[in-house]
Formats: structure tokens, C-alpha cells, sequence
């Protein structure tokens, strides 16, 4: 919850943006963010009445005490513009607050205020968390973390392990729990057993927190073991951390401290577990339970050890119930009505002077809907999306034709795959993309270029210059071809701009521009008409892991390390949207088909779908054990199917919420997901060279999802891999990084060869 | 086993005398201890939270190998200057060094010299990126083309061809197929079939019988192919192949060694013409040829007729043939060699089989005779000195062993004659090898100096030495490359042709129709078609 506000507030940081951005959509739209994020958000909440505004304004105060003091006026700038607080009040506030203290003279005074605004606002746990999100944020914008700046920062995130308990009774308290979970009926105690891991990692910070190494090193030793395998890699991050010293600046710590871990127990078990431990006066445990766990009660059957372990391995437990309750419109856009010319012949004759015949043509059949709407689809304009020109229009016929030549596939049908080899590569492709036509093959390179290749006969060709455009007959039929220098024909293009390695490239629908994100933290858009660099979107400062378009165009994601995916329009130069609630970096961003929804994959482990509107977080998926690296939405927009360097692919079904299947088979990373055009058929590549094919229908159609499941969210998953697995297609030593679906379904898969 | 890692893992800390002698490198004399401590510590963690960070760029680089580029990128994120100059190389050799009661392990930097790196000519640049497009899968099936994985995994075909006899590999036909539906369920099976197989190995020998109609089809065509009709003959060349074992077969049985003699030449014949793609009827060629090299019984008068000398033919274009033919996918070579060793194995088999087995693992080159031939030499010197030396039991038997001693001798020699270090010593020779030490040993040392007299040869007038088997020149080595489309399931038999009488319990192979089967009439067949049989091409 703190996290969705966090990322409305840096919605709100940009927000001198948003205007322009919206003026050329609807201004419903711009109304909608404004009036939502202002709401909700507690920063800027001002006339909530008296007792909750002085403490928000206590809140406030006492951030711009610490961004002062640590020279980040800039911060300091923006948050007091945007809370309209007035220099002067800050400063008799401050002296105000501070009262029996020393003012600004000793350099323990932001702690001080610090530790008394987490005090007094110790009511409302909430905005202390949000309080430290801010923070954080804030020194994170500003490239400070990491540095010594943020000692102070850290203490206060910390601050809550101060609580002492005997070190070395620690042991006899997780032993003690221990025992009696294992002691509880078997019904209770898989759910129980949900309580090991984030004791144990509390536990173990709290101890190294108070200097008591031996105790915190003894403690991992003895209960490391007993920990679910799939925490494994944070268990190593854990380890290394020994001395107080270390926790500072340490992500996976702050991670762990800043948000709840989230656990799903029946209202039976819980109640057994509460009265275990009043009888036997645990206050530690109880503490530590009350205060850095979230538990999420039910009614109804306690849940099984399998269906428990296939919904959690993420870095903060599950998602909460009530996450995945929002209402996700993930039907499609109707499409706009173009003639279709149906006789090929005189098509080709047409397709010249016959434009705007056509133009006319669709404009009326807009006004007759006769196709009926999805009930689950998203209003036409509820985003704003751009107008189709003339050229996209063309487009669409050239698809529908395509699509009436589509084989369709099916168990007996399976596609035929070709595989495009990158050679010489010597290892560094990091990134390849297919426009949906199948025309162009981009690939990023760790040598921070990115290449175009044409892969049909048609080579790749630059506009002429300005001068010799200058001499063209602008009125002739063919002016789109002379603009064209042929002499600058050529079977590839390599584009200079990065400075580090290119780990997204992504086309636009209509091909005329093509993205890159790079480890130097900037998003290039490219035009492939001049084959120059158009713009660069600065704004993560980290490596940016994946961009991607939208499937209408004009609006584009991209994820990377500093934890927020945002959303841009080619046209502005800062983002729209920032989507912040990641734990861990983002490390894939995909488009829904109908452009309202963004889903972000994470290291963290959970996928997230956020709503492009609002910028809000619709949906939580937890149940993969690594990071993810590969997600596709069905082409009806309904599933999302997601893939982990766990080498499982998970199904979900967008509309419930639910985790429906899981595909195994893979033995390593998987890289690169695709649904067929269709969506009978999910292709999966991955890191162990080869591409399988799953029966998607299937796994589809064989999900119960009556009212029970949707409402407690406990599944039961078939494991039927091997039934669903169609096809598995071996390369001789070529990682398969991505995946395409021609527009007749042929597959088209691509990767580097690896020489060893 | 994940666990042990991790407590290992958390274990490991730099050891203080790092730090002492890392401190001494930059001048700091005297360390305390504690201090030492605390910074190895200090430096463990550091260590590990950069590794960390450069694991999340290895994975985005989409690799399975960390390299020190990964590391800088990671330095970068926590703003610390990168280290330059720091190059992945696929070995680091590190250095070890003790003294003073010290142990290090450093990594040796040479000083170089700035004008030597401009004065050396600039290397090579290095190819370009460049794309290649194949098929991975056409409606479903991966077609078996040099850009794809052979169906049968690589380390099995090391096996296979290393150590022939180890185990006939069940269901090989076959794995290619079930490997594109559920590679989990085709394991499995043929971890169960491997055990129902054995007998497969033992399978008995019998006759098979012709019918009336293929009797009739082989006169018609043997009459078109060496009669004197030329038009005829050019119209059976195409499908002379299917009838290749046909008349193999019937010759072998009729024990006409001319008709044989003219058959394998047509065979080198339509080998060497180039326009000709025998991939396809390799299955009908290979077995024909099989039979000629290791039949019991070629001829009518074997202590009379040279059957030898179309033995050693045969081997030859067997040879010939396992070279140009075979790939990754058919396996050609390791199944003969199989074949071959099998035969040599077995105590029963008559001289003339043995004969011909030693004669076609012999021109398989060097290396077949060095790991397959040359252990055996002592067991077969006993052997041939049992018939030598003991009462003489049928001309044939001493003839035979006769040939199978001059053939061994004559491959092995120049074998020895390489990889024997030098001094020949007679009794050395008879220790190693046994009954056939002394002959051998002659012959080596014969070899050696008629190595040495070529040598000589080249030096003085620097003439090309002819290869010392000129037959064998490979005509069609660009065949194998250059078709592109081989189906899977070319080295399958036709159903029809099939050989196999009887073939127990087999679940991965469908036993063939019982309709035509080839049934030899006289017993002297038997042994070739054994050697046929246990070869299903």
C-alpha cells in the first residue's frame, strides 16, 4: 500500500508535465490523475482536518530538516513547492519542535526530529513507512544512496530493531516456535510453517543489528538449514551481512524492513499460533509478528503444503488478498472498421491512389457499431490513444490479408520455427526484436550498438538529405519512394549512441521508430527512416533492463534498476507515469494488448500489472522462486504467462487474479515468451538452447475458476506439464533470446551462437 | 547438497595475510591484527555485494559466464571508479609462491612496453556480426540438417565410437523422434528398454529364403547390369541400389566371386561419381558391402580361389564410404566399427569372418587400429598359433590363419612404427604382443626404415610422397556437405527388406511384417547374414 503511494508521489514530483502530456488526449483524463493522486496521497493532503494535518506537516517538516541538512535542495525545492509550505513556517516549526533540544547546532538534530516524528506518528504506521519511502526516494533521485548520506536514513529504517530482547535466547525462542509448529496438526502446520522464513531473517537482523555478531552467526548457522530452498539466494545475501555497519546502504535489508512481509494463514492456524504464544509469554516473537509481518487471515480451510508453496517465494510473501480484488478491464479494443478490399487484384492497383476513398469509407462505419463490445474491455479513449494515419491504415489491411492466410495451430498443427543465428556474436546479443510484420530483426549488443537487419529482400534504405530533397517532385504518385537514396541500400544498419550495453530494443508498430535501453540509463528512440538517434529519455540514471512500445504506439515502458518502471510518449521528454512498488529491480515490461495496463517483472519475484491510467498496482503475482525475465499476454488479453530464471513458466488469469498453470521442462533462464496469434500455442525459449512449444488452449480451458477459487484465491494446480508440452526443439549451442509469431504463425526464434 | 554450499559460503572471508600483504604493497608496514580482521571483514562483504550486483548484469547479458565487465558495471552502480584495463580471459594462471612460512597465490603481471604494443602489427579484425537463418522445426519435426543437434546427443556418440562394444544403444533409430514429444517419457523408456535389449546381442543365427518373385526381379536385372545391353543398364542404375543386396546376397550364396568382384567395383563405380547422391541408399549399399568383407564363405574353392583379395576391396570401400558418409546423424562409422569388433570378439568366428574383420577396422585409419587392433594382437597370435603350431586340422583353417597373421602384421607395423617409442627390442615385443612380438618387431623396424628412407627422399628432391594407400583417394567429400536436406530416416530399412527373423521383445522397434522374408538356403550363408542381421542399416 505505502508502495503505491510512494509511486503516486513521484507522480506527483513530475507533475509539471503531466499537463502538456495530456492536452492532446482527452482532458478527463488529466482531471482523473489529479484529483486521484491528491487523495490519496497523504503528503498532500491538506485540508484533512487538524490533528492529522499537524502531524503531516510535523512529517513534512522534518523530511526537509534531513534534505537540508544533507545539501539536497533540489529535493528540498520540489517537495516544498509541492506541500506549499512556506520557508518560514519550516523554520518555526523546526525550532518549535526541537523545543528542549539544541537547535541546529550538533549534528544529531535531524536524528532527533527524525525519531520523534516516527514517535508521535507510531498511531499511524503507515505514514512512518511512507515517511521513509520518501526519504529514500528522494536520496535515491539524487544518485546519494550508497553514499554516507544516507547514514541517517537507515537508522531510522532501523531504528525499530533497537528493541532488545536476550541475544542468546533468540535460538530458544525460533527453537521453540519450531517445536511446536511441528508439534500442530498437519492441517496447521504447512500454514505454520509459512512463519519460518520471516522470523528467522527478523530475527537474524535484529541480532546483527545489536552487535551481537557470534549470536547472529550461530543463530544462521543452526536454522539456515531449515529454510524453504527457494530462499536460497537471499539467504546468501544474508549471510554476509555480519556487523551493523554492513546494513547500511544494504537494498535487500531495506526491502525487508520497509515492507511487510505478507503471509496467508486460515483464521484456525492463526489462532493457534496466538494462543501458543501468549501462553508461553514469546513477547519477542509476538513483537516481531506484529510488527514486520502482515497476515493476512481467512476463513475456511487451512491450505495445503503444495498449495502454499506454489504462491510464495517472493521477496516480501504474497500478494494481499484485497491487491488482486481491483477490476482489470482486460478485454480489447474493438478495432476500427477499415474496408477490406477482398479481391486481391485490383487491390495492389488500389492501394495507390485508393487512400482516401478509404478514409472516407471507415469514417462512416465508425458511426454504425455493429460489432458488440467486450463486456471486460476498457472504453475506447479511456487512455488517449493516437489517431491511425494513413500508413497504419494500410498496415491493417495488409494484417487482416495476412491473417485470412494464417495456419491454424493446434497439437496435430505445430508451427515450423525458423531460427535466425547470430554468429560472431562472441556473446554479446542482449537484446533482439521483430516488428510484427516480420520485416526487421533489431538486436542490442553488449558492445553498446544496436544493428537493424532487413530479413526480406527489401534493404534498408536512408532518406535522402535535405538538399537533395529539396529537388523532388513533391506532387509525384512515388514520392515516398524517391525520398529514398538507394545508395545507402544496404542489408543492415548499426546505430551509435549508447554507452553501455543495450539490454532492450523494441520497434514501433508502424516501423518508422525503434527504442533501446541501455546500462548507461537513458531510453534512445531512433528513426529508421534517417538511421539517426532522435531522442534521448533520461530519467532512471540506472541500467534501464527493458523498454517496449505500446501496441498502438506513441506510448512506451521501461523498467530497470532503480526500481520503477515508467511510462513515456515519444513527444516528452520526462515520463508520464512512474510506476514504483518493486522491491527489487525491474527487469521486464510488456504492454496489455489493449495499452491500459503495463506488467512489470521483477527480481523481487512478483509480477505487477499497473494501471496506465491511474498508475495504480492492479495486481500482484507472487509464485515464482527467481527473477523474472519474460512475460506475454495472451492475445486476448485475458492470461499473462511469465517466466523465471527458475526455468517454470506460470500462467495467470489476469481477470481473477489467480495463478492457473505451470509449465515445466526448462533447466535454465527462461528469456523470451510468445503466444501464437491465435493464443492455442505458447512458445518458450531459454538459456538451456532450446525452444518448447506448450498446448496454451489447454492449460486454458482446463481451469476451474468457480467462485470459491476466486474469492479465497487458493488454487490447485494440475501438474500436467508433460501433457501440455507439444514439442521441445534443440539448437546446437544457441540460447534462444526471443521469440516471434509471423503474422501467419510461422515461429521465428533468435539468438547468438555460443562457440563453447 | 544446497546446503552444504551455503554453509560454506558463508564461511568464507578473506584470510588475514591478504591483508597484511596487500597493506605491505601500498607501503603500510605494521598491521595490527585486529585491524587486519576487522578489514577482511569489511572487504569479504564488499567483495560479495559487488559479485552480487555483477551476477544481475551477467543474466541481462543474457550469459552463463561472469565476466570483468559485469564487475565494472557493478562498480559503477555503487559509484566507485571502475577498474580499466581488466580483461576476461578464458584462464587465469595464478602463480603460487611460498617463503618465510608464507603462502601466496598471485597472478603475474609483466611489464610491457609501451612501443612494443605500437610497433606489433595490429591484429586481425575480428569477423562481424553476421545472421544466418535455418529451419529448427518444419510442421513440428526437427529436420536433421548440419545447423541442427544431432538427434542423439553428443557425449553418447563419444561412447559409442570409443568404446563400441560397451552396449548397443536401444531405440537409436527411433530417439530422434521421440525426442521432439516429451523428453522426460523417452528417457525413462529407454532406461527400461536398455534392459530388455541384451538379448538382442545374442540374438540366433538363421537362414532366410528368397521368394520366387525377387529370384525372378534379381535375373532380370542382374541380366541388364552385366549384360551387354547398354541401354537397359542405364535405365537399372537407378534402382540398381535397391537390388545391390539382392544379388550380394544370392552371389554369396551361389559362392560366384567373379560376379562379387564386378559387383563391389560397381559399387566403388557409382561411389566416385560424383552427380550421384548415395545417401539415400546407403542403407541398401552398406550391408551388401558388409557381407563381402566378412562372409564365411565367398567362393566355391576358398583354399584355392583369392576371395582375399575382394575382402580387402570391400574393406577398402568401406572405408571409403565411412568417410564420405558419415555424419553425426547416421553414425556410420562407429555402427561398423561395432559391428566389426563384435565379430573379432566372438571365439567362433571362422578365420575368413575374421579376417575380414580385421580388414575393415583396418582401413578405418590409424586410430581404429591403435585403440581396437593392437590390444587384441596377443589374443590373436595365441590363437594363430594354435592353428600353426598344433595338429593340422583342415587346410582351410592354417590358410586362413595365415592371411588374418601377414594382415595383421602388415597394418600394425607401421602403427607400432609411430607410436613405439624407439629402441625395438625382440623380447619387449614378446611380452607386449605375444606369439606375433618377433614378427612384429621385423616388421617394425623394417617400417621404420623405410619411413626413414622416404624422409630421406623428400629432402633430397623434394618430391611429394604419394599416399601409401592411393586406392583410397576420397572422391566425394564435398557430398556430405553440400546436401542439405538428409531425412532422418534414411539409414532405416524398408520394412520388406528387413532381415531380422526373429527379434525379441523389442518395445521401441515395431517388428517388421511378416510377409517377405529372405531365407538362405545353404547353411554356408549363415555366418554373413548373422553379420548382416546384427546390422540392421
Amino acid at each position: 500500500m505505502a508502495a503505491v503511494q510512494d509511486g503516486q508521489m513521484e507522480l506527483d514530483a513530475e507533475k509539471e508535465t503531466k499537463p502538456e502530456i495530456l492536452s492532446d488526449g482527452t482532458s478527463n483524463l488529466s482531471g482523473n490523475t489529479a484529483s486521484g493522486t491528491l487523495s490519496s496521497s497523504p503528503l498532500t493532503a491538506a485540508p484533512a482536518g487538524g490533528a492529522p494535518k499537524m502531524e503531516d506537516q510535523q512529517t513534512l517538516i522534518a523530511v526537509l530538516q534531513f534534505l537540508k541538512r544533507n545539501k539536497l535542495t533540489d529535493s528540498v525545492e520540489i517537495l516544498r513547492r509541492e506541500a506549499g509550505l512556506g520557508e518560514d513556517q519550516e523554520d518555526s516549526q523546526a525550532t518549535d519542535g526541537s523545543g528542549g533540544g539544541k537547535g541546529d547546532v550538533d549534528g544529531g538534530d535531524a536524528n532527533s526530529l527524525l525519531s520523534r516524528v516516527s514517535i508521535t506518528s507510531a498511531a499511524a504506521p503507515q505514514s512512518v513507512i511512507i515517511f521513509h519511502s520518501i526519504i529514500f526516494f528522494y536520496s535515491y533521485r539524487f544518485g546519494k544512496v550508497g553514499g554516507a548520506d544516507d547514514q541517517p536514513d537507515v537508522s531510522v529504517v532501523l531504528s525499530a530493531y533497537s528493541q532488545q530482547g536476550d541475544p542468546s535466547l533468540y535460538q530458544v525462542y525460533y527453537s521453540g516456535l519450531k517445536n511446536f509448529i511441528e508439534s500442530v496438526l498437519d492441517c496447521h502446520r504447512a500454514e505454520l510453517s509459512q512463519l519460518f522464513y520471516p522470523l528467522f531473517v527478523h530475527m537474524y537482523l535484529e541480532l546483527v543489528y545489536n552487535n551481537h555478531e557470534n549470536e547472529a552467526k550461530a543463530f544462521f548457522e543452526k536454522f539456515s538449514g531449515d529454510q524453504e530452498c527457494y530462499y536460497q539466494d537471499d539467504l546468501r545475501v544474508l549471510c554476509g551481512l555480519t556487523k551493523k555497519e554492513h546494513l547500511k546502504g544494504n537494498e535487500v535489508l531495506l526491502d525487508f524492513r520497509t515492507s511487510r512481509f505478507v503471509l496467508r494463514i486460515s483464521r484456525d492456524s492463526y489462532q493457534l499460533l496466538k494462543r501458543h504464544l501468549q501462553e508461553r509469554h514469546n513477547n519477542q516473537i509476538w513483537n516481531i509478528i506484529q510488527e514486520h509481518l502482515y497476515i493476512d487471515i481467512f476463513d475456511g480451510m487451512p491450505r495445503s503444503k503444495s498449495q502454499i508453496d506454489s504462491m510464495s517465494g517472493s521477496l516480501a510473501g504474497e500478494g494481499k488478498r484485497e491487491v488482486n480484488k481491483a477490476k482489470v478491464f482486460h478485454g480489447l479494443l474493438k478495432e476500427p472498421e477499415i474496408e477490406v478490399p477482398l479481391d486481391d487484384e485490383d487491390d495492389e492497383a488500389e492501394n495507390e491512389e485508393g487512400k482516401p476513398k478509404k478514409k472516407k469509407t471507415k469514417k462512416d462505419s465508425l458511426g454504425s457499431k455493429s460489432k458488440k463490445q467486450d463486456p471486460n474491455a476498457p472504453q475506447q479513449n479511456r487512455i488517449p490513444l493516437p489517431e491511425l494515419k494513413d500508413s497504419d491504415k494500410l498496415d491493417k489491411i495488409m494484417y487482416m490479408k495476412e491473417s485470412t492466410k494464417r495456419i491454424r495451430l493446434g497439437p496435430e498443427n505445430l508451427p515450423s520455427i525458423c531460427f535466425y543465428t547470430f554468429l560472431n556474436a562472441y556473446q554479446g546479443l542482449t537484446a533482439v526484436d521483430f516488428t510484427d510484420d516480420s520485416s526487421l530483426l533489431a538486436g542490442g549488443f553488449a558492445d553498446s550498438t544496436v544493428r537493424v537487419w532487413s530479413v526480406t529482400p527489401k534493404k534498408l534504405r536512408k532518406v535522402k538529405s535535405a538538399a537533395d530533397l529539396n529537388m523532388i517532385d513533391k506532387e509525384s504518385d512515388d514520392v515516398l519512394e524517391r525520398i529514398m537514396d538507394e545508395k545507402t541500400a544496404s542489408e543492415s544498419k548499426i546505430l551509435y549512441g549508447h554507452s553501455g550495453p543495450v539490454y532492450g530494443v523494441s520497434f514501433s508498430p508502424d516501423r518508422n521508430y525503434l527504442l533501446s535501453s541501455s546500462e548507461d540509463g537513458t531510453v534512445r528512440l531512433w528513426s529508421l527512416l534517417t538511421f539517426t538517434c532522435l531522442v534521448g529519455y533520461k530519467g532512471h540514471n540506472y541500467p534501464v533492463w527493458d523498454t517496449q512500445f505500446s501496441p498502438f504506439g506513441y506510448y512506451f515502458v521501461s523498467g530497470g534498476h532503480d526500481r520503477v518502471a515508467r511510462l513515456w510518449a515519444t513527444d516528452h521528454y520526462q515520463p508520464l507515469r512512474i510506476f514504483a512498488g518493486h522491491l527489487a529491480d525491474v527487469t521486464c515490461t510488456r504492454f496489455h494488448p489493449n495499452s491500459n495496463y503495463v506488467a512489470t517483472g521483477s527480481t523481487d519475484r512478483t509480477i505487477r500489472l499497473w494501471d496506465v491510467l491511474n498508475g495504480n498496482c492492479v495486481r500482484i503475482f507472487t509464485g515464482h522462486k527467481g527473477p523474472i525475465h519474460s512475460l506475454a499476454f495472451s492475445p486476448n488479453g485475458k492470461f499473462l504467462a511469465s517466466g523465471s530464471t527458475d526455468g517454470r513458466v506460470l500462467l495467470w488469469d489476469i481477470g481473477h487474479g489467480l495463478m492457473i498453470g505451470e509449465l515445466k521442462g526448462h533447466t535454465d533462464t527462461i528469456y523470451s515468451l510468445k503466444f501464437s496469434r491465435d493464443g492455442e500455442i505458447l512458445a518458450s525459449g531459454s538459456m538451456d538452447n532450446t525452444v518448447r512449444l506448450w498446448n496454451s488452449m489447454k492449460a486454458f480451458d482446463e481451469v476451474e475458476t468457480d467462485d470459491f477459487t476466486a474469492t479465497t484465491g487458493h488454487i490447485h494446480l494440475p501438474d500436467n506439464s508433460q501433457e501440455l508440452l507439444l514439442g521441445t526443439y534443440h539448437s546446437k549451442s544457441t540460447p534462444v533470446t526471443h521469440l516471434h509469431f509471423t503474422r501467419r504463425n510461422l515461429l521465428l526464434a533468435a539468438g547468438a551462437y555460443n562457440s563453447q | 547438497m544446497a546446503e552444504e554450499r551455503r554453509q560454506k559460503l558463508c564461511s568464507v572471508i578473506l584470510p588475514t595475510e591478504s591483508m597484511k600483504a596487500m597493506a605491505e604493497s601500498v607501503g603500510v608496514g605494521s598491521l595490527q591484527e585486529d585491524s587486519c580482521l576487522a578489514l577482511s571483514e569489511e572487504v569479504s562483504y564488499r567483495i560479495k555485494e559487488i559479485a552480487q550486483d555483477a551476477l544481475k548484469f551477467m543474466h541481462h547479458g543474457k550469459r552463463r559466464k561472469l565476466t570483468t565487465g559485469d564487475i565494472d558495471h557493478a562498480l559503477k552502480l555503487k559509484n566507485v571508479e571502475p577498474l580499466y584495463g581488466f580483461q576476461s580471459q578464458e584462464f587465469i594462471p595464478f602463480r603460487f609462491a611460498s617463503g618465510g612460512g608464507r603462502e601466496l597465490h598471485f597472478y603475474e603481471e609483466k611489464e610491457v612496453d609501451l612501443s612494443d604494443i605500437i610497433n606489433t602489427p595490429l591484429p586481425r579484425v575480428p569477423l562481424d556480426v553476421s545472421l544466418k537463418a535455418h529451419w529448427l522445426s518444419i510442421d513440428g519435426v526437427q529436420p536433421a540438417i548440419p545447423e541442427n543437434p544431432p538427434p542423439v546427443p553428443k557425449e553418447q556418440q563419444k561412447t559409442d565410437s570409443t568404446e563400441p562394444l560397451k552396449a548397443v544403444k536401444p531405440g537409436q533409430e527411433e530417439e530422434g523422434s521421440i525426442q521432439t514429444k516429451g523428453q522426460g517419457a523417452s528417457s525413462a523408456e529407454v532406461k527400461g528398454s536398455s534392459a530388455k535389449m541384451v538379448p538382442l546381442v545374442m540374438k540366433p543365427r538363421s537362414t532366410h529364403e528368397l521368394s520366387v518373385e525377387q529370384q525372378l526381379y534379381y535375373k532380370e536385372i542382374t541380366e541388364a547390369c552385366v549384360g551387354s545391353c547398354e541401354a537397359k543398364r542405364a535405365v537399372c542404375v537407378c534402382n540398381k541400389c535397391y537390388l545391390f543386396l539382392f544379388q550380394v546376397r544370392v552371389n554369396v550364396v551361389q559362392n560366384n566371386l567373379a560376379l562379387l568382384i564386378y559387383l563391389m567395383r560397381m559399387v566403388k563405380a557409382l561411389m566416385d561419381n560424383p552427380t550421384l547422391y548415395l545417401e539415400k541408399y546407403l542403407h541398401e549399399l552398406i550391408p551388401a558391402v558388409v557381407t563381402c568383407i566378412v562372409s564365411k564363405q565367398l567362393c566355391l574353392r576358398p583354399d584355392v580361389d583369392n576371395h582375399w583379395a575382394l575382402r580387402d576391396f570391400a574393406a577398402r570401400l568401406m572405408a571409403q564410404s565411412c568417410k564420405t558418409f558419415s555424419t553425426t546423424t547416421n553414425n556410420i562409422q562407429s555402427r561398423i566399427t561395432k559391428t566389426f569388433t563384435k565379430a573379432l570378439l566372438d571365439d567362433k568366428t571362422q578365420w575368413t569372418t575374421r579376417y575380414g574383420c580385421i580388414a575393415g577396422l583396418a582401413e578405418l585409419g590409424h586410430d581404429v587400429i591403435k585403440t581396437l587392433i593392437i590390444p587384441r594382437l596377443s589374443v590373436e597370435g595365441a590363437r594363430i598359433k594354435a592353428v600353426m603350431d598344433g595338429p593340422v586340422v583342415s587346410n582351410i583353417d592354417k590358410i586362413g590363419a595365415d592371411h588374418v597373421q601377414s594382415l595383421l602384421l602388415k597394418h600394425c607395423a607401421s602403427v607400432v612404427a609411430k607410436t613405439r617409442p624407439l629402441p625395438d627390442m625382440v623380447d619387449q615385443y614378446k611380452v607386449d604382443y605375444g606369439y606375433l612380438g618377433t614378427m612384429l618387431c621385423s616388421h617394425v623396424v623394417k617400417a621404420r626404415a623405410q619411413a626413414a628412407f622416404q624422409a630421406q627422399t623428400v629432402n633430397r628432391t623434394t618430391l611429394t610422397i604419394t599416399q601409401p594407400r592411393p586406392t583410397l583417394s576420397v572422391s566425394q567429400s564435398g557430398l556430405s556437405t553440400s546436401s542439405g536436406s538428409r531425412a532422418p530416416s534414411i539409414i532405416k530399412v524398408p520394412s520388406s527388406l528387413t532381415l531380422m527373423s526373429t527379434r525379441p521383445g523389442t518395445p521401441t522397434q515395431p517388428s517388421p511384417p511378416a510377409t517377405k522374408y529372405i531365407v538362405m538356403a545353404t547353411s554356408a550363408g549363415a555366418a554373413s547374414t548373422h553379420i548382416i542381421e546384427s546390422h540392421t542399416f
